[in-house]
């Protein structure tokens, strides 16, 4: 890609410092990726991959203490690093130039503000409107996320919506400044699979019509398949490959990827035994020496404990492997 | 799989639990209608087979479950296990056959003590039914480690808690297991492992399972007959190929429609329902799923009488309420 990223992240590290001093859980290890204008970034991981902890850091949401982001990690927005900004410039960026949407629409939500109120907020500190054009455009937005009657559902309470209807309102709160970035972390796995849908839908159309990148962090193959133009998949803290979506699903390289699809339960296959990845994710304050995945990985061999691999071009542009199997693919047994 | 003509070995006959709703205005306000989660629900599962119940939040279906076990009381309808009225027993009888009837929970972390060692867990259930089972038989049957006894549930993850479930409904040798959304709250890999475990446990106790999920892909994997819910009644259900190949509700076809498959050249027709499905205590008439269906031949018929659940042939034992769930859509 020729065109500047607009969100670059390098060498990235979050460490948290854990109760009873037992020990530094490096939750996000030395990661590194770039988001480019229009484009939708997924970031793919099971719970504790640290992925969760990555949207956070870019917009220093990370509580301090127990976390921290070490010297030396990067992020940087249109060439400048946020992790540098002095706090009033920080909040110029955030929710108004990069915004967020989380996972759990219910408790996101203030409950004793209306709906109104909260999609409004973000324009009276960023954009200095009135009440009253903070009203009309809480309004708009409302209109733009597909909520019918926006004119009296402006003035609703969080619980008087269901829970697509508050999706649709967190979105509206994100999409309120026009932001040039949008998180999204894990946006549709609290709700029903038509309203994902739905969902899902909307943020297609809406990063179409406003030209905005989306970096969708979610445990959900599926997901990725049918709306990020690349993926990065997290393990253990790290990055462990990095493709474009079509790529990555047609020659999955990483062992740990390659589990994870064998692992899906699909409705376009008959039944069968699926395929399950021995063991669990291991601690983040005792991640295994070498290659993290290798006490999990089929194909591991005294290289892989001896010394972890970088991420290592596969030939094909844009997609690297944290594997040594891209050096030596005559010790991948051939089709399982 | 073969349709066996084996007899069920549990019977749900037209199932009915409404909640009723408190007045508002502390008691002294209008009276509001009942909540009508399970609205007349029929099935039967044959001996060691795996019925697959799925529908979305607020379809009904965990309350058929729970119901079916007498964890709540029903508002009326039977359920028969291996013959015996399970509404019409108490005392001794009603205990004797929970033995025979578990269920395996959601949530492994709010469903176990956590002041209790998975040794005292899996334990509790034996004494009270004054059985001779063997703890580290059951870890190791579940693919735990023995030493997990001595362990409490902080001390676990997601899935090992998960097993230490499966273990507990397992100690009193049940021949029946409800299994309540039991791999929702695992990761994929994790997933995967616990709905193999499942999978080699019915084989081996040749168990019966009502397994219920939202999930279509899961459900996929492990049942033999499928039903769908929507707003508290059985809208379709049909042995497990034919509703995969040939879905005939609007509402199935939507579902398994609305999967994300991971794949990202999958080119399926995607149909996206408009609006949320509507509140149990306020069900539209006629067909409940006529607000939402995208059926071309949509009619007044469906805004006025209810669809009765019925055979659609070419396939037999393929029920479906729609009145046009011949008709392509």
């Amino acid at each position: 890609m020729t065109t500047p990223a607009l969100l670059r992240v390098r060498d990235l590290k979050t460490y948290f410092v854990t109760e009873q001093g037992r020990g530094t859980a490096r939750a996000v290890d030395d990661v590194s990726f770039d988001l480019y204008p229009g484009e939708t970034l997924g970031i793919v991981g099971e719970s504790g991959c640290g992925k969760t902890v990555t949207s956070l850091s870019i917009l220093r949401l990370v509580p301090e203490p127990p976390g921290h982001i070490l010297p030396g990690s990067l992020i940087e927005f249109e060439g400048r690093n946020l992790l540098a900004l002095p706090a009033p410039e920080l909040r110029a960026v955030r929710g108004n130039q990069i915004a967020m949407i989380f996972q759990e629409p219910m408790t996101s939500l203030n409950p004793v503000f209306t709906v109104g109120d909260q999609i409004g907020e973000a324009a009276i500190i960023h954009q200095h409107l009135s009440r009253k054009a903070a009203r009309a455009r809480a309004i708009e937005m409302l209109k733009l996320v597909g909520i019918p009657d926006p004119d009296e559902r402006v003035d609703d309470y969080p619980h008087q919506l269901s829970g697509g209807m508050r999706q649709r309102v967190m979105i509206a709160m994100a999409l309120v400044c026009h932001p040039k970035v949008l998180i999204a972390d894990e946006p549709t796995t609290a709700l029903d699979v038509t309203i994902q849908a739905q969902i899902l839908e909307l943020l297609d159309r809406l990063q179409r019509e406003l030209g905005m990148a989306v970096l969708l962090i979610t445990h959900d193959l599926g997901v990725v398949a049918g709306h990020a133009d690349r993926v990065v998949v997290m393990y253990a803290g790290r990055v462990v490959e990095n493709a474009e979506t079509t790529e990555l699903f047609e020659r999955p390289t990483h062992p740990y990827t390659e589990g994870l699809l064998a692992a899906v339960p699909r409705i376009d296959t008959p039944r069968a035994r699926l395929h399950a990845i021995p063991g669990q994710v291991p601690a983040a304050t005792a991640w295994p020496v070498g290659c993290r995945f290798h006490p999990r990985c089929p194909y591991a061999w005294d290289k892989c404990v001896a010394q972890e691999p970088p991420l290592l071009e596969t030939g094909v542009a844009g997609h690297t492997a944290r594997c040594w199997l891209v050096t030596e693919p005559e010790r991948r047994p051939a089709k399982r | 799989m073969t349709v066996t003509a084996a007899p069920p070995l549990v019977e749900v006959r037209d199932l009915v639990k409404h909640y009723a709703a408190e007045r508002g205005w502390f008691g002294l306000g209008r009276p509001r209608p009942p909540v009508r989660a399970v609205d007349g629900v029929s099935f039967a599962i044959a001996g060691g087979s795996t019925l697959g119940l799925v529908g979305e939040s607020g379809s009904g279906k965990t309350t058929v479950g729970r119901t079916m076990l007498r964890l709540q009381e029903p508002t009326s309808g039977r359920v028969f296990f291996d013959g015996a009225d399970v509404f019409a027993l108490d005392g001794g009888r009603l205990r004797a056959l929970r033995r025979r009837m578990q269920i395996v929970f959601q949530d492994p972390y709010s469903s176990l003590n956590p002041r209790m060692t998975v040794g005292e867990t899996l334990r509790e259930p034996l004494q009270i039914h004054h059985l001779t089972g063997e703890v580290t038989s059951l870890l190791e049957e579940v693919g735990l480690d023995p030493a997990f006894a001595k362990r409490y549930p902080h001390e676990l993850s997601g899935g090992q808690r998960q097993r230490v479930g499966i273990a507990r409904a397992l100690s009193v040798e049940p021949r029946f297991v409800v299994c309540d959304e039991p791999v929702s709250a695992l990761d994929v890999s994790v997933q995967a492992q616990v709905l193999n475990l499942l999978a080699d446990l019915q084989s081996r106790r040749r168990l019966t399972y009502l397994f219920i999920a939202h999930d279509l892909a899961v459900v996929r994997h492990i049942a033999d007959t499928v039903a769908v819910m929507y707003l508290g009644k059985i809208v379709e259900r049909a042995p497990a190929a034919d509703i995969y190949a040939l879905p005939r509700h609007p509402y199935t076809r939507a579902l398994l429609s609305a999967v994300p498959e991971p794949d990202p050249r999958a080119t399926k027709q995607r149909i996206v329902l408009s609006g949320d499905i509507p509140s149990p205590a306020h069900p539209p008439p006629g067909c409940p799923f006529h607000p939402r269906c995208p059926h071309p031949l949509k009619s007044e018929r469906c805004r006025t009488e209810v669809p009765p659940l019925r055979e659609v042939p070419p396939q037999s034992g393929h029920l479906a309420a729609c009145h046009y769930a011949e008709q392509p859509m």
